[in-house]
């Protein structure tokens, strides 16, 4: 494989409630949802099928039991917070205290970004109306990963892999990758420690929440990676790895690379043309460190001895990855692996020579650029509130009062995609993936469709007695070529579902 | 960004003519990137929210994931 692959994205939004800090976020985060659902979901809702969902299945091969998990891992006890599928395939929900949004499955790069920007504008919408309701106070969402003073909320990725690629390769040769791969994906933060009380400037926004190597939770003892194991697909060919390092990009460069990047390191392992041991000492020091210095000179030591920066590391990886697809596809390499490797090997050699020169690209460049340039100005000292609020306005996803959108609408972020491209993926699902049947079904036949998940449709026919559910196990099928025609000419949800059982 | 001088010139002397560009471009660039700062500082000075320790104070959330 190539930087292609089944994947998506789910974000979680920090989210404030105008003149009320007290206010409960739960209850405000299902204004959110609720208000986009009303405003836009045409008929009856949809529900999730939790049917298949088993968020303590580990992929080390055991299932923990209910009664040890902590109560924030049971995921699949459907508690009656908002939870809707948009017509773009993705799912738009309520988790813990924050509004969630989860991409539908894409299978490049590119598109990965362009439905989690996408996402950003549904959020904004549904925040707006929610603000509208009677007694609605505004309500404003974040695109980060902390409020610096102890609490973490995640942006996490998925992607589809071989289930027979043994879960310790994954672990070996990822962990490097995940320790590093922050100097170009990091989101920046003003504030060093779980609770801030450095006040000094780091790379990412995650890092001093990561306590383990290997674990199955996400909500404490955080690990570099996650041994979640729903496949949302035949359990027999697939797992489903969950990333949950990663920091919510606003920058469309950053997210391209870190997705991008990452597949690819993941199609080497499951290749197994990782045969270099870059095992780190430490990884969960060496990637605190390495976050804790924006001038990018901290090294780790790895067990060979060798002590590497988080660049020179990551040029490794790149390497590597260079004689992967000149191995596997010479000339013939898709465009996208192209650029993600051209795009990699640029950014790695300009943060060597100064990280300033990716200010266009990298949040955490961007980020700190302005805080430089306010310190400069203004002589303020590192404590001084406005930096923190600079972090914390960076990530605010309204167009006029959010920094990363007041860059980019200066022309000063580079883009990967134009606005119309992004709006129109608010509501289009896309065409490769069974995402498109979803999508499609929630357009056309939404009064029928009782509930849907990542594998299911269920179906609530006239004149049946019982629901019908119309499984989608497998990631790739449901697309345009393969179920486009026939939702064309299927008046109605009978006629689809009468066509799809004959 | 600043405004470059377009001149027609061959390719081998491009290299050339960046390194000895004299000492008043230089300053006249440094100036231009100067006034490019103070711009995209306004601009942001007009959004930032206007009590910063009020605002860093409310800004708490609970953990997710």
């Amino acid at each position: 494989m190539s930087v292609r692959r089944v994947m998506g994205t789910e974000v979680e939004y920090g989210i404030a409630v105008q003149g009320q800090p007290l206010a409960n976020p739960m209850v405000a985060s299902s204004q959110v949802v609720n208000a986009y659902a009303s405003a836009t979901l045409k008929a009856r809702r949809a529900r999730w099928d939790f049917e298949e969902e088993s968020p303590l299945r580990d992929a080390r091969g055991f299932d923990m039991s209910r009664q040890v998990a902590d109560p924030s891992q049971l995921t699949d006890e459907d508690m009656g917070l908002a939870n809707v599928i948009l017509t773009n395939g993705a799912r738009l929900y309520v988790d813990h205290a924050h509004p969630e949004y989860s991409t539908p499955e894409v299978t490049t790069p590119l598109d990965v970004v362009r439905w989690e920007k996408a996402g950003e504008l549904v959020m904004l919408d549904a925040s707006r109306r929610a603000g509208q309701l009677p007694n609605g106070a505004p309500i404003v969402l974040y695109k980060n990963n902390t409020d610096n003073k102890g609490a973490s909320y995640g942006a996490h990725e998925n992607y589809l892999m071989r289930r027979s690629t043994p879960f310790g390769d994954i672990v070996r040769h990822l962990t490097p990758f995940f320790v590093s791969r922050q100097v170009f994906c990091g989101a920046g933060r003003m504030g060093i420690g779980q609770d801030g009380r450095t006040h000094a400037y780091q790379i990412s926004q995650r890092a001093d929440f990561f306590e383990v190597e290997v674990g199955l939770e996400t909500t404490l003892k955080r690990p570099i990676i996650n041994t979640r194991d729903e496949p949302h697909a035949d359990p027999e060919k697939y797992r489903r790895l969950h990333v949950i390092i990663g920091d919510a990009n606003l920058s469309e460069v950053a997210s391209y690379l870190k997705v991008g990047t990452t597949s690819l390191v993941l199609a080497m392992i499951e290749d197994r043309f990782l045969t270099t041991d870059l095992t780190v000492e430490g990884p969960v020091a060496g990637l605190r460190a390495i976050s804790h210095d924006p001038t990018l000179r901290q090294t780790v030591t790895l067990t060979d001895g060798r002590e590497l920066t988080g660049i020179q590391l990551q040029l490794e990886y790149l390497d590597l990855a260079r004689k992967y697809v000149e191995d596997r596809y010479g000339a013939d390499a898709d465009p996208q692996t192209v650029d993600v490797l051209e795009r990699w090997e640029s950014v790695l050699d300009r943060l060597e020579r100064d990280p300033m020169l990716c200010a266009r690209e990298l949040d955490w460049v961007a980020k700190l650029k302005l805080i430089e340039q306010y310190r400069q100005r203004d002589g303020l000292a590192w404590d001084d509130a406005k930096l923190q609020l600079i972090d914390y306005q960076y990530s605010d996803i309204r167009p006029e009062k959010g920094l990363y959108h007041r860059l980019a609408a200066g022309g000063r972020m580079d883009r990967l995609l134009d606005d119309a491209a992004i709006e129109t993926a608010m509501h289009e699902p896309p065409e490769d993936t069974r995402a498109y049947f979803r999508g499609r079904c929630l357009e056309q036949y939404a009064a029928h469709v009782a509930a849907a998940s990542w594998d299911s449709v269920i179906f609530d026919l006239p004149g049946r007695e019982s629901l019908q559910r119309v499984p989608t196990i497998d990631p790739l099928r449901g697309s345009k070529a393969h179920v486009g025609e026939l939702l064309d000419r299927s008046e109605t949800a009978e006629e689809l579902f009468t066509a799809l059982t004959r | 960004m600043a405004q470059e001088q377009k001149q027609p010139r061959k390719a081998s002397e491009v290299d050339e003519s960046v390194e000895t560009a004299p000492e008043s471009d230089v300053a006249e660039r440094k100036e231009a990137l100067d006034s490019d700062i103070d711009d995209i500082l306004d601009e942001i000075d007009d959004v930032l929210e206007t009590n910063a320790e009020d605002f860093v104070k409310s800004f708490i959330q609970k953990g997710g994931e």
